[in-house]
Parts: structure tokens; sequence; C-alpha cells
């Protein structure tokens, strides 16, 4: 009934539309005023100042989103090349701003400025080298140098040395969920292979090869501050993304290959949660929550939980219909506190040793993390897993 | 020149050729005319399509799970139970709204209308070099949107794998469930759809090397004709690599391939791919999918030159540099689609080459806008509504064109990479830019199409209406995205990072609903035009160009006569040897007239 009556209001909305212009046409009959549907000197006037407005409206929204959402955007990076990363897009910015402010001035400016006047001609410019000189070279060597910073950036950022001291800890994507496997005493992760998926060796990891042995399994993802961290990116199934936005960092995680990306945590979580701008991020995020939860609670449902700060590891490439919620919570923790985590953990085959002792022990998995679209019929995967290998 | 020849040969044929039937004048026309007119009004319908998906999903997004009635009653039970937006349906939106704008509305919409209906017109040809491929090439257009369409309707729902149908997601139906008989209908589509461009591309093509009229050089063709004609070689160029990247995404899906799957483990079962990459799958759709942008925005840029010249009553400033410019971003958008791909996964060194081309793009873009700018200049601008989305386009080339800059450079498109920043980034510079380019063509050329006149007033408020709205949507998108805000997700409150941007995309859904509502007003005056509106003269925008000397009733073969010699650039427009503010291209030059231009 609400649709029909829509559809009713448009159709009167249309119709009306089209009396008002006919009215307006008649109007202009007697007064011999021009019809022709082409600008007139009185159009150019109204609607040169209307683009002498326009610019004003683009100044004044840009300093509006300034200052109402700049504080949205994230601040503080939290990794050691982040630092090189913002310091490159602060000078882009700086760059970006500065064009967009002169070269919308000028366009509405002298859209302003040259407003059709009958009684006038155009001066006859068609062309000057010197001029097209200018804005080629100009914007060739700011570029220039743009390029030079980047690929400095890009190249330190990307590029892991061999004989770097570093973490290895391997990220594994799949509908809708992420888990971690850390390599353990030896640092090298056991190789693995999805066609080796069985119970509850979940990443298929190949336990025949020794540098396996040690390799730990987690659902959530701690990192030592200071410390250069290795990430090798799996998928399992489709194209995912790891993305850790604070840090700054971001990897397509791909079937049938491992990708790779390295990065060192700057802050403790919660170090960074202190951070000025964080808190005051949370205090406001709170407010929003808690204002939600009173309406909630009116309408009879529950109340959200208040709001503290965690890195998160955020699925970034659509994966599929829950590619929404596929998050991992990253923990920085103090190097003590990361080894002491870290030893309280089990090792996969410890893990492996322990379903087979009691074979439907779902709490073995554990460690692997529990989560509803990942639960698979164990029968199928061995099954499956045989066929593979052959 | 070839061109005369083949005029005596048309002129003859011409005479005893005026018996037509509805359906040839109608459906299955050669007419470039008419051809133009049905991929015009066509595009129009896909556009009306696109968009209202956009503002179902952007409604989402503001009022996350929320029940609309309006979602069930175009949505039906299935997708929309209760009125609330299913989140795989979400994906489909997006997917199928990314498709149809990209390809049927921006490329088939906005080349196939105007490169049909002006480059027989401007070059002084009486048809196209093949009419008959031409009327093939829309009709297969037409086949695919048709097909297009009906994937909206299959049970398990249209392809939801993004516009970019990366597999495995799109491969495999286990994945998500567009990738079932949706994704197979998608890719049928639009291999179709690429059949049809091919045609379409090639005629043009041809048509401009072969068919011009006497006089009429390359360096006198309107700036238009140069960037249909680059756009048609891009879109040889590329378009087959897509097609390629579309048939073995057939052959991986239906015939147990491994061209892009490997080592895949889904729903508890291994499944049999070995050996595949889905990297390779983003080399070649990217190939074609990065110049398929220059494909879009090209003939907007060409466009809005012409417009521009002719409201300015000057010529355009740098002609030969406009032509070198084109080029120029013709040439580095077949090597920069790696762009894409920063952190795909493949090597960092290759990021390295792609962000020094992709950086080299902004050259000659800034060439093109300061030209325009200076155009501007100590002009005597007529502000008419086409002239208005013309100076609308340069504004939002320049505001989406610079943040290009940011993701175009690889370090710093590793944290902004599939946020919304690209979202806005990306809807302003092509999206937007190439609509804009698109009506202020509708504007400028209607009189030419349908012989009556635009409501200029509707024309006033459907352009500023929508110039602040589409600010409105994709400006403050830029901080959603810095802020770490992944693009198509379904809804943010499982994040409470992100709770804080609520706000924003309300706002931006707002504006997306007024600026759509708005587009109303283009609808009604575009239709009650073609009926009612006043009638047109012949050359109403005092233009230099040959489409302005043809009668304005169409006939077959353009010219009643003889084609018009050309004896002049395009752009003699308040040329000091001349009283008048406008010299056409057919006026003789007076004898001892000087060449005033380069």
């Amino acid at each position: 009934m609400t649709s029909l009556l829509v559809i009713i209001v448009l159709v009167l909305l249309a119709v009306a539309l089209w009396q008002l212009t006919k009215i307006f046409d008649l109007t202009q009959v007697g007064s011999r005023v021009d019809d022709s549907q082409v600008a007139t000197d009185k159009d150019n006037n109204i609607q040169g100042y209307l683009l002498f407005g326009f610019l004003a409206f683009i100044y004044i929204f840009t300093i509006y989103g300034l200052l109402k959402w700049g504080n949205l955007v994230l601040h503080t990076p939290a990794s050691e090349h982040g630092g090189q990363v913002d310091h490159l897009m602060n000078i882009t910015w700086i760059l970006i701003f500065t064009v967009q402010v002169i070269t919308q001035g000028l366009l509405h400016y002298f859209s302003f400025k040259y407003k059709g006047d009958q009684n006038k001609k155009a001066l006859f410019f068609a062309d000057s080298n010197k001029l097209e000189a200018i804005w080629s070279i100009i914007p060739s060597v700011v570029l220039a140098c743009l390029i030079l910073y980047g690929l400095y950036a890009w190249n330190n950022i990307m590029f892991v040395d061999k004989d770097e001291d570093v973490i290895e800890i391997e990220i594994y994507a799949q509908q809708f969920k992420w888990t971690a496997r850390y390599a353990g005493a030896d640092n090298v992760l056991g190789k693995a292979n999805v066609r080796l998926i069985e119970g509850v060796n979940t990443l298929g990891v190949d336990m025949s090869d020794p540098y396996s042995q040690d390799d730990i399994v987690v659902s959530e993802l701690h990192i030592p501050k200071g410390k250069k961290v290795h990430f090798k990116m799996r998928s399992q199934d489709v194209l995912h993304s790891a993305y850790f936005p604070h840090f700054r960092a971001q990897m397509n995680c791909v079937p049938g290959m491992v990708t790779e990306f390295a990065f060192t945590p700057t802050y403790t979580t919660s170090e960074y949660r202190e951070l000025p701008y964080m808190v005051e991020k949370v205090a406001k995020i709170n407010e929003i929550r808690s204002k939600k939860s009173t309406e909630l609670v009116a309408k009879g449902q529950t109340a959200l939980d208040p709001y503290t700060f965690d890195y998160l590891l955020l699925c970034n490439k659509i994966c599929g219909a829950s590619h929404y919620n596929m998050q991992m919570k990253v923990v920085v923790d103090t190097p003590e506190d990361y080894k002491k985590w870290l030893s309280e953990k089990t090792s996969l085959a410890q893990d492996i040793k322990a379903a087979a002792a009691t074979p439907a022990a779902p709490e073995a998995a554990g460690a692997a993390g529990t989560s509803d679209s990942a639960t698979v019929d164990t029968t199928a995967v061995k099954e499956a897993a045989k066929v593979a290998m052959k | 020149m070839s061109a005369v020849g083949h005029d005596h040969g048309h002129d003859q044929e011409h005479e005893h050729h005026h018996k037509e039937t509805f359906i040839t004048k109608y459906i299955f026309s050669i007419d470039h005319k008419m051809i133009a007119k049905q991929y015009l009004i066509t595009g129009i319908i896909m556009g009306v399509i696109g968009i209202t998906m956009s503002l179902l999903f952007r409604m989402q997004l503001a009022w996350p799970e929320e029940s609309f009635k309006i979602f069930n009653v175009l949505l039906g039970d299935k997708f929309a139970p209760d009125g609330v937006m299913a989140n795989d349906v979400y994906l489909a939106l997006v997917t199928i709204h990314g498709t149809i704008m990209v390809f049927f509305v921006l490329t088939a919409g906005l080349s196939g209308t105007f490169s049909n209906l002006l480059i027989p017109l401007q070059i002084g040809a009486r048809d196209m070099a093949s009419g008959f491929m031409n009327m093939i090439s829309y009709w297969l257009f037409f086949l695919s949107a048709v097909i297009m369409l009906s994937s909206l309707f299959v049970e398990s729902g249209p392809a939801s794998a993004g516009w970019t149908i990366y597999p495995p997601l799109s491969a495999l139906p286990q994945a998500i469930p567009g990738s079932g008989a949706g994704m197979t209908l998608w890719l049928v589509s639009m291999a179709i759809f690429i059949a049809s461009s091919l045609m379409g591309s090639l005629n043009y093509i041809v048509t401009v090397l072969n068919l011009r009229t006497k006089g009429m050089s390359m360096t006198r063709l309107p700036l238009t004709i140069w960037t249909f004609f680059v756009t048609a070689i891009i879109g040889v160029i590329s378009f087959p690599v897509l097609l390629s990247a579309a048939l073995l995404l057939i052959f991986d899906r239906s015939f147990g391939t491994s061209f892009f799957l490997s080592d895949i483990y889904i729903a508890g079962e291994v499944l049999h791919y070995q050996g595949g990459s889905p990297v390779l799958f983003e080399h070649l759709f990217w190939f074609l999918g990065h110049p398929e942008v220059y494909i879009v925005i090209l003939p907007a840029m060409g466009i809005v030159s012409e417009v521009m010249a002719t409201n300015s009553r000057k010529p355009i400033f740098g002609y030969r540099a406009m032509i070198m410019s084109v080029l120029a971003i013709a040439f580095l958008s077949t090597i920069v689609w790696g762009h894409h791909m920063f952190i795909s996964g493949m090597n960092p060194f290759l990021g390295s080459v792609f962000t020094f081309t992709t950086l080299l793009i902004a050259i000659p873009s800034a060439v093109k806008a300061f030209n325009w700018i200076t155009t501007l200049w100590k002009g005597n601008l007529q502000f008419n509504p086409a002239m208005l989305f013309s100076i609308g386009m340069v504004s939002t080339f320049i505001t989406g064109g610079l943040t290009g800059i940011i993701l175009g450079d690889s370090t710093l498109d590793i944290n902004v990479h599939d946020t919304y920043f690209v979202i806005a980034h990306f809807h302003l510079v092509m999206g937007i830019s190439a609509l804009y380019g698109m009506f202020a063509g509708i504007y400028h050329w209607f009189p030419k199409m349908y012989g009556r006149m635009l409501n200029k007033n509707l024309g006033y408020i459907h352009f500023w209406v929508t110039a602040v709205c589409a600010y409105g949507v994709f400006f403050p998108m830029h901080f959603i995205g810095l802020a770490g805000l992944p693009r198509r997700y379904y809804t943010n409150t499982n994040f409470p990072l992100f709770d804080d941007l609520q706000n924003v995309n309300v706002l931006i859904t707002t504006f997306a609903l007024v600026g759509g509502a708005f587009q109303l007003v283009f609808l009604y005056n575009f239709f009650s035009s073609i009926f009612y509106g006043k009638k047109a003269e012949q050359n109403p925008w005092k233009s230099t160009t040959l489409e302005w000397t043809t009668p304005v009733e169409h006939i077959h073969g353009n010219w009643p006569g003889e084609i018009p010699e050309v004896h002049r650039w395009a752009y003699d427009y308040s040329n000091p040897n001349h009283d008048v503010d406008f010299v056409p291209q057919t006026v003789p030059m007076k004898e001892g007239e000087e060449v005033l231009h380069h």
C-alpha cells in the first residue's frame, strides 16, 4: 500500500513539474523573453555567481571536513616503517592541497570572471609552447621527487634481508577466520599444503617435516614490541587480504602461494591505548555506543559492550558473504610477556597427539580456535586428504 | 582522398534508398544516428538500474540491517526477507552496480552513443564504414545487457565476487552462491559485450581513418573525434585480453582446468586444482581493467574539450598538446595495470616499475587540466547546462585525480588499498567525471539527436543538485577510507573501532539519495523534450563543427547534397580576422588569411 502511495506521489510530482514548466513557458510567450533554451546573459550572470559560490562550497566543505572528520583518520603509526609511510603521505597531502586550492580556484574564478556578455568578444588565444612546457616540466620534477622517495621507502619496507634477525609467523586465511602459526624454537616454519589438512591439523602442516615439530598454532596473534616480525601469508580457499591498518601493513593471501610482509611493532597494545588521540577516540566511540545501548535496551534488546582498543587484523579482499566479519585480535606485548605467552602454548605436534589419544576431543582443537564456519566434517577431511595424497 | 571516391557511390545509392519500414528505421537500423540513440536509451536504462542499486546498498551502509519496505519490494522475499538486505545480496548489488556502471553505462552508453553520433557527422561521412556491423554491435550489446539483467533472477543470485571477479571466489559456487549460475551468465554477458565493443571500435577506427571529407586532415579533427579514435584503439588492444581471462575462467569453472586455481580446500574437501594462480587472472583482468578507466574517461574529455571551446567562444587551448596528451595517456594506460596489484603478492620490484609508470600519467593529465582552465581564461563563457557539466567535470577530475598520486604510489597504497579512499578516488576521477562528460554531451547534442532542445532551467537544477551531492557523497568518503574502513563490507557494526564513522556514512547516504532523486529531473527533461521540447535551430550553440551543417530533420546519409568540404580547423572561435565569433569549418579561408594556431 505504501509503495503504491509512493508511486502515486512520484507520478503526481512529475505531472506537477511538467505543468510548472509549461506554465513557465506560457508566461514567457507575451513578454518576448528568449525561450530558445540557449543561455542568455542573465543566465550567464546567475550561473557565473553560482560557480563562484561553488568554489566557496568546495573550500568550506574541505575545511569543515578536516575539522569535523580529521580526527577519524588513522593516527600515530604503530610500526617502524609506518612513520616513513605517514611522512611521505603528509608530503603528498601538502602537494595535493596546494594544487587543489590553486586549480579549483582558477577554474571557478575564471568561470565567474569571464561569464558571457553579448557585447564582448573572447580573446583568440590558441596555444603557447611556453605555457605547455611550464605545466609539463613542473609536475615532472615534483613527481620525480615523489617517485624517488616512494621507491626508496617501498624497497625498505618490502624487501627483508635474508640474514636479518626476524620472527617468522604464518598468517593463515580461510572463510571467514584467521589463524596464526608460530615457527617455534627453530624459527623455521614447517612445510604445509592444504592437501594435508586432517583433523586438528587444520592448516595442513606437513608433520613429516622436522621443522614442523615445534610449530604452534593459535587463534590470537601476539607479537613483541621492537622486534621485526616476518609474516608469511597463506590462504586455503579464496583471496583474502591481511590488513593491519594501525601498522600500515597489508598483503593479499593467495591460495597456492606464500606471500610475505614484515614490520616492527613500536607500541605495545597498552601503550597504544594510552596515546592521547586513542584515549579521545575510544571515549567518543563509547559515548556513541552507550547512546545506542540505551536505544537498544528501550527496545528490549541487549546493550552493547563498552569498547577498549585492540589492534586488529582485518580481511580486506572480498572473500564471501561474511567478509565483513573476518577479523583477528592482534596483541603487541613487551618481549618478556610475549615469551611467556608463547611458552604457555602447546605445539601442533602435541595437539595432534592429544587428539589421537581422545578421538572425539574437540577441546584439543582449542588452540586452533573454534568458529562455526570452521567446523568441518573430520571423516570427510581425512578421506579428502587421503585422495589428495594418493 | 578515399573519402571523395566513397561519396559518389553513396550519393547515387542515396537517391533510391528511401523506403524504410518501422523495423528497419527504429529497430534494426543501420543509420549511425539511430544506433547512437539506441545506445543512449539503453545506457540510460542501465544507468537507472545501476544507480538505484547503489542507493539500496548505501541505505544498508547508513542504517545497517534495518528493515526497509523498499528492499522487500525491489529485492523480494528471498533477497530481503522482512525488508532486511541479506549479506550476500549486498555483495551482489555492489558487483552488478560496478559492472553496469563501468561497462554498460560509461563504456557502451558513453562511447557507443557519442562515437556513433559524432564520428560520421563531425568528419563529414555519410555513415560508419560498416553500417551493418554497427547494427550488430548494438544488438550484441543489447543482448549482453539482457543476459546481465537476467542474471539477477537466477535462484542462486547474480555474480557477487565484486566487479573485478577475482577467482577463486568467482570460480567456486561453494565460496559464494553468486558464483554459480549468476557468474556463468556474467561471463557470457561480458564475452558478448566484448564482441560488441570490438565491432564498434574497429568501425570507429576505420571510419576515422578512411572516411574523412575533403580537407579534413587529422590535425583539423575536433578533439571529440581524436578521443573517440584513441579510445577505440585502446579498446581493441585491451578488451581481447579480458575476453581471454573470461574464457580461461569459464574453462576453470566448467571444464576443470587450473589456470587460476591451485591448492584449494573448501567446504571440507580438497579440490583437484593445481598449479594455477589467481595473480595471473589479476594481471589479465587489469590489463583491460586499467585501460578501461581511460576508455571511460577519454570520450568524456573529448566532449568536454569540444563543449568548453564552443561555450567559451574561444579555441581550445593547446590543440596539439591536447592530442599529444591523449596519445600519451593512451600509451601509458597500457603499462600501468600493476598499480592495482601492489599488494597482490607479485614481486615488489614490479611494484616499483608500476609506481614509476603510474605517476607519469599525472603529467599528461595535468597538461589537460591546465589547458582546460586556460581555455576559460578571457573567454566569453556561455553557461549552457552542457558547459556547467564540463566545468564540473574538470573540477571532479582534478579532485579525484590528485588522490591518484597517493594510490599510485606503492608505499602509500599499502594502507589505503581497498579502503573507501579508493572508492572516493575512482568515483570522482572516472565515475562522476565521465558521467558529467556524458551529461555534457547529452545536453549539447540533444538538438542534433532529436531536433529539439532540452529545457535549460531543468538542466541548471539538475547540474547544481548533482554537483553538490557528488561532492557530498565522495568527499567524506576519503576520511572513512583513511580511517582504515575496508570496502565491500556489508556493515561495519562488527568493528567497534569504526563506530565513530557511522554518522559520516549516514551523511553520505543522505547526499546519495538526494542526488539520485534529482536524476529524475534529468529523466523527465530528457523524455519529455524528445516529444515536447522546443524545436531546435540548425546550429543552436553557434558551433564550428560539421555536424551543425546537417539539416535538423535526420536523413539517411546526413547531408542532402554533396558532403561539405573543410577549409579550417574546428576551433575558429573569436578569430580576429572575422567579425562573427565563430567560423564554421566549411568557410573557405579569406584571401591572405593567416592560420593563427599551430
